[in-house]
């Protein structure tokens, strides 16, 4: 009997702890914001986030943008030529990154390349009271510390979808065009017929904006709110990777449902 | 790291940003083609339209001129009443006539006018197609052919 009730004990502790955090991360996310003025007008802060967010992401998503383009290429080729339409190659690479792998893959490798290195840092600050210092100088760590890496975060995350979409089309013509020989016209001009560009590539880049406040937000919650020890800051990198991916394809499915519904 | 090579870089990241939207703006997306401000709306009403949908387009002469905007069932007359919008540019005499093809053998379906032989009276915002011709419905063919068939049989025993 006690077993059960420990089982439910612990269960419904559990519900309360992760209801309570997400309490936390939306009022923690409505101070970010409302202290996000200083961090804008703050340039050179800025920059630095957006240099250790964005550029040192750059080199994983443009490798990996170009060899998800190369299997999209050989795939859609081995499918479509059964059917005749290898032509149609183009549209089937194109489409497919800029509504789905694109912004998806994009975030979900900013997440485990940038996002953790967010939480780690800002955890590690904790770690060592750094954040705690700044505090005793009347220097508010949240528009300090977090508000800049969250928006540094938000302007990479889109920008770092479109070139892992560019690269993946350019990969899928390297493949289909000068290895396997689709009409190079063919490829080109089926694509642009079949993408719109308020459609298809806006939508996909407004889903990268979406998983850039998600991720970003993720990292930066996780990181001021871990437990200032070097274990707890392990957890709590692990926490953002996993609990980005999930937010990631979970929002992903919600976004698409009603981004890309009942339309041709 | 020092500042200025930080400018420079994430300077960097951003112009490859900005070259990323140009080349997806550019090389692999086109804008719907028709511009909606500068078009007018016709009606026509169809017995089939098949697999037409919102969005397919509308081709004269094989040349995309508009776009299907909305497509309703007409409750009294039990016609599909399918609105497009035509480019401005392009203007059609009032008895043109529309049919709904079918690109290729598996493409998707689209409205095809073509031009009558009334030099006088256009059509305009909110005209209306007279003459159209439905869809071609493959199961609708093949009964037809296989009713056929039967009869010949019959005629010769």
């Amino acid at each position: 009997m006690s077993r059960v009730v420990d089982l439910l004990r612990f269960l419904g502790g559990q519900v309360v702890n992760r209801v309570w955090r997400l309490g936390r991360a939306s009022r923690f996310f409505l101070a970010v914001l409302l202290k996000s003025g200083a961090a804008l007008l703050r340039f050179p802060l800025l920059l630095r986030e957006i240099w250790f967010a964005g550029v040192l992401s750059l080199i994983i998503i443009l490798v990996s943008g170009l060899f998800v383009g190369l299997v999209l290429g050989l795939q859609g080729y081995e499918i479509l030529q059964r059917y005749g339409s290898a032509q149609a190659l183009g549209t089937m690479v194109a489409l497919s990154l800029l509504r789905e792998l694109g912004p998806v893959v994009a975030a979900l490798l900013f997440a485990s390349r940038a996002g953790s290195a967010i939480t780690a840092e800002i955890g590690l600050m904790k770690a060592t009271e750094q954040l705690k210092a700044m505090d005793m100088m009347a220097v508010d760590p949240v528009a300090r510390v977090v508000a800049p890496r969250f928006w540094g975060g938000v302007i990479s995350m889109p920008i770092l979808a479109m070139l892992f979409s560019s690269m993946g089309i350019l990969g899928g013509w390297l493949i289909g065009v000068v290895f396997l020989g689709v009409d190079d016209g063919a490829f080109w001009s089926s694509m642009q017929a079949s993408v719109d560009f308020r459609y298809d590539v806006w939508n996909g880049v407004f889903k990268s904006v979406i998983f850039g406040v998600a991720v970003s937000l993720i990292a930066v919650f996780e990181g001021y709110d871990s437990e200032p020890t070097a274990e707890g800051v392990s957890r709590a990198i692990t926490r953002t990777v996993v609990t980005s991916a999930l937010a990631i394809l979970a929002l992903d499915f919600v976004l698409t449902s009603f981004m890309f519904r009942g339309m041709p | 790291m020092k500042r200025s090579v930080l400018d420079l870089w994430v300077g960097f990241f951003v112009a490859i940003g900005i070259g990323a939207l140009l080349f997806l703006s550019l090389k692999v997306s086109s804008f719907s083609g028709i511009d909606q401000k500068n078009a007018y709306t016709v009606s026509a009403r169809f017995d089939n339209i098949g697999g037409l949908k919102a969005k397919s387009p509308v081709r004269s002469a094989g040349v995309l001129v508009g776009r299907v905007t909305d497509i309703r069932l007409d409750a009294e007359t039990y016609e599909a009443l399918v609105e497009m919008r035509i480019d401005s540019h392009y203007v059609f005499p009032a008895d043109s006539f529309a049919a709904i093809y079918t690109s290729g053998l598996l493409g998707d379906q689209y409205v095809g006018l073509e031009a009558g032989s009334d030099a006088e009276k256009r059509l305009a915002d909110g005209g209306n197609i007279k003459k159209t011709q439905s869809a071609v419905v493959l199961e609708q063919l093949v009964g037809q052919f296989l009713f056929n068939k039967a009869a010949e049989g019959q005629d010769t025993p």
